[in-house]
């Protein structure tokens, strides 16, 4: 075990992966020498060459077009995107290309060896265009998966992961936590699981489901509840396509009773997904229902940010009028 | 930091480029004789037979299968038709092995690597015999023996993924390359842009075959830019670049080849703009009628690039009008007979509908696919396609 940050992990993970394999290769804008402008690929040209890691032209559609071709050629390609604010200029290559390449050609080819790393999410002081969490576009796109993780260990294991995952993943980084978020890491390979959840926490009042950094802001808007004696399930969704229906739903019927929270706008959001599936699977057990604390139906703002953010006080709230109801 | 070397001036100076003129490479008069000061590419009778071979057969399938679509038998079809020496020609320079990253009117290519009229035809009736199980439409053809990435509708996006091929090739060492072919159409694409400044940053194996074949469905290439042509921005690039007169199955072959070996031995990425005419309508969907004239086609009719071959193939006494009457029926022969058998395949099972989307199908999936089995078995009438297949009939579970 050793303490990292949530970067240092992420980088420890892409040395991990290049050096097991020669045809896993990091590139992207300011990937190269300099490692990153959030230094997620420092060291790794210089361990492992140019033509491994190495700086792409500004160009995210060329990037993805790129690692689809090297994918589809047998290499692994990492590619970052530098904010996933970014990453629509390259939706075409994701969406139409990335996620039905192995569907249109009928398994004759595929694109399972690409993973696409892009830092998301609020809380840095970034406005419109530094702070976005794009996932629900993504989640509407069979052929794809999307992973998010919530701190140094996990983004460890769940990046090696999805780069030996036989399919196209979005890799998203919660980078409010890159340096915020420490904590022990084995030392190594390890992989988690894609496609589960984790249940964090066991309780019998009331489920609360998020991912990434909003795993944080629940922690802390539990520790409110208990106070108050209500017993709270913590769920990490961990991987949002496809997701872990079963976990969640367990969990429900048991409590009666979700909170589904993210960081990306109400109307649209996969929480919307999450509630419209339980209900389904869970109807007659709801006690109350399923309660969703998002970002606003705005653009991220600036200098509000705090207002529009769906911290630990509205979690905290949307549990207590459920528990309420 | 500026890279730039450029010489300083001291009064603003604008340049609009004219004085690079990019000269069109030609080798072969419409007559089959060689233009003065032209000489043949080495091509033994055999390969050239074998060229020859597939741009009739490409000719006679489109033909076909346009005809057939016309009589209903089939959704949809694409013709290569006045197009067949760009992308023969180029699929005959390269080795077998390189990789090819088509648009969607390149079927001359896999009819030149062997792509039989029988695997045509399963994917032109998306039958239980197409690779691609029946999941795109007709001439969205895909071949991983062949080396000939699955088509894909969207325009261009195969540029950058053709780059990126190319450079897993070059990281592989094995001297393979990756030719992608794409319309002056297309060139208007972003990811056009991108893939050819990503081929020359990255020195990458690659050759960017544009068919300038002067429509985009409607849209003339006058409408599509104001350059001349595509290859000028190859310079932007710091690419090599040569236009090549398309309909030239000499030309076309040996400006490839050229391009290849820089390709290959160099890292040299090479841009071909092969001029030439697109003499069919975009697809069974257009009417050309409605935006050019009768005369133009005609012009270019008459510079029908297997015409062109076929006469010098005579004049060097490697063709004769006979073999000529007997590779024309017995094609004719072969596409209809095979067009019959294709027809009564049965359609691909019923669970292609959930397969290949993930490596496996997530349980989401199958739950979605269990409702629809039964909502099929209730109203078996509705679906013919599936009413019989095993897995509506087994009624077990999956």
């Amino acid at each position: 075990m050793a303490k990292m940050n949530m970067l240092q992990a992420i980088n420890d993970a892409l040395d991990i992966a290049m050096a097991a394999n020669d045809k896993v290769l990091c590139f992207g804008e300011d990937v190269g020498v300099f490692g990153g402008v959030f230094r997620a690929t420092s060291n790794l040209q210089q361990k492992y060459g140019k033509d491994r890691c190495f700086n792409t032209p500004l160009v995210e559609q060329g990037i993805i077009g790129f690692a689809n071709g090297l994918a589809a050629q047998g290499s692994v390609p990492v590619a970052e995107i530098q904010f996933a604010d970014y990453i629509f200029p390259a939706f075409d290559q994701i969406v139409n290309e990335s996620a039905k390449f192995r569907y249109r050609s009928g398994d004759l080819f595929n694109v399972g060896g690409l993973t696409i790393r892009a830092p998301y999410g609020g809380g840095i002081a970034g406005g419109l265009y530094h702070s976005q969490s794009p996932e629900a576009y993504f989640a509407h796109t069979p052929g794809l998966k999307i992973v998010v993780p919530r701190n140094p260990h996990q983004a460890k294991g769940l990046l090696l992961g999805s780069i030996h995952d036989p399919n196209p993943t979005l890799f998203f980084e919660p980078k409010r936590l890159y340096r915020a978020s420490v904590g022990e890491v084995p030392e190594g390979e390890y992989q988690l699981p894609i496609g589960e959840a984790e249940v964090l926490k066991e309780g019998s009042d009331i489920t609360i489901l998020g991912w990434g950094a909003q795993m944080e802001v629940i922690e802390q808007a539990v520790e409110m509840a208990e106070k108050e004696g209500i017993s709270c399930e913590v769920i990490d969704l961990r991987t949002i396509l496809p997701w872990d229906v079963e976990t969640v739903a367990e969990s429900v019927l048991k409590t009666g009773r979700l909170v589904v929270t993210h960081e990306a706008p109400l109307t649209g959001g996969f929480a919307g997904e999450i509630a419209a599936t339980i209900q389904e699977r869970c109807f007659l057990y709801l006690e109350s229902p399923i309660a969703r604390v998002t970002g606003m139906d705005t653009p991220f703002p600036l200098v509000l940010e705090k207002e529009h953010f769906p911290n630990h006080l509205k979690v905290y709230e949307a549990i207590r009028e459920s528990v309420e109801f | 930091m500026t890279t730039t070397k450029s010489k300083v001036v001291y009064s603003p100076t604008f340049t609009d480029g004219a004085e690079f003129q990019i000269p069109t490479f030609k080798l072969l008069k419409q007559d089959g004789s060689l233009y003065k000061g032209g000489k043949a590419p080495a091509l033994k009778k055999d390969k050239a037979l074998r060229i020859y071979k597939a741009m009739v057969t490409t000719r006679v399938l489109d033909e076909r299968m346009l005809a057939a679509q016309r009589q209903g038998r089939l959704s949809f079809y694409m013709q290569c038709t006045g197009e067949e020496a760009s992308v023969v020609g180029s699929t005959a320079a390269l080795d077998d092995a390189d990789m090819i990253m088509a648009q969607y009117r390149e079927q001359g290519s896999l009819a030149y690597r062997g792509f039989t009229i029988d695997e045509f035809m399963n994917q032109l009736f998306g039958n239980e015999m197409d690779y691609g199980k029946g999941r795109q439409m007709p001439v969205h053809y895909g071949s991983s023996k062949l080396h000939y990435m699955t088509i894909s509708s969207p325009l261009a996006t195969q540029i950058p993924q053709a780059t990126g091929y190319a450079y897993g090739q070059k990281l592989a060492g094995k001297g393979h390359c990756t030719i992608t072919y794409f319309g002056e159409g297309a060139a208007s694409e972003g990811d056009f842009h991108a893939a050819l400044n990503m081929a020359t940053v990255h020195r990458v194996p690659v050759i960017f075959l544009c068919r300038n074949n002067g429509y985009a469905i409607s849209t003339p290439s006058v409408e599509q830019f104001a350059a001349d042509g595509v290859a000028p921005r190859a310079y932007g690039y710091k690419m090599d670049v040569i236009r090549v007169d398309g309909n030239d199955i000499l030309a076309v072959y040996e400006a490839t080849q050229a391009a290849r070996k820089m390709a290959v031995e160099e890292n040299r990425p090479v841009l071909i703009e092969a001029m030439t005419y697109r003499l069919a309508a975009h697809s069974s969907s257009d009417d050309p009628s409605g935006y050019r004239s009768k005369d133009e086609e005609a012009v270019w009719r008459e510079k029908d690039p297997i015409l062109r071959m076929q006469r010098w193939l005579q004049k060097k006494k490697w063709w004769s009008e006979d073999e000529e009457k007997q590779l024309q029926e017995s094609l004719r022969k072969e596409v209809l007979e095979t067009m019959k058998r294709a027809q009564k395949r049965s359609p691909p099972p019923l669970e292609s509908l959930i397969t290949d989307v993930y490596d496996k199908v997530p349980p989401a999936l199958n739950a979605q696919f269990e409702k629809l089995k039964t909502h099929i078995r209730k109203y078996p009438e509705a679906y013919p396609k599936s009413a019989n297949d095993a897995a509506i009939t087994s009624k077990g579970g999956a």
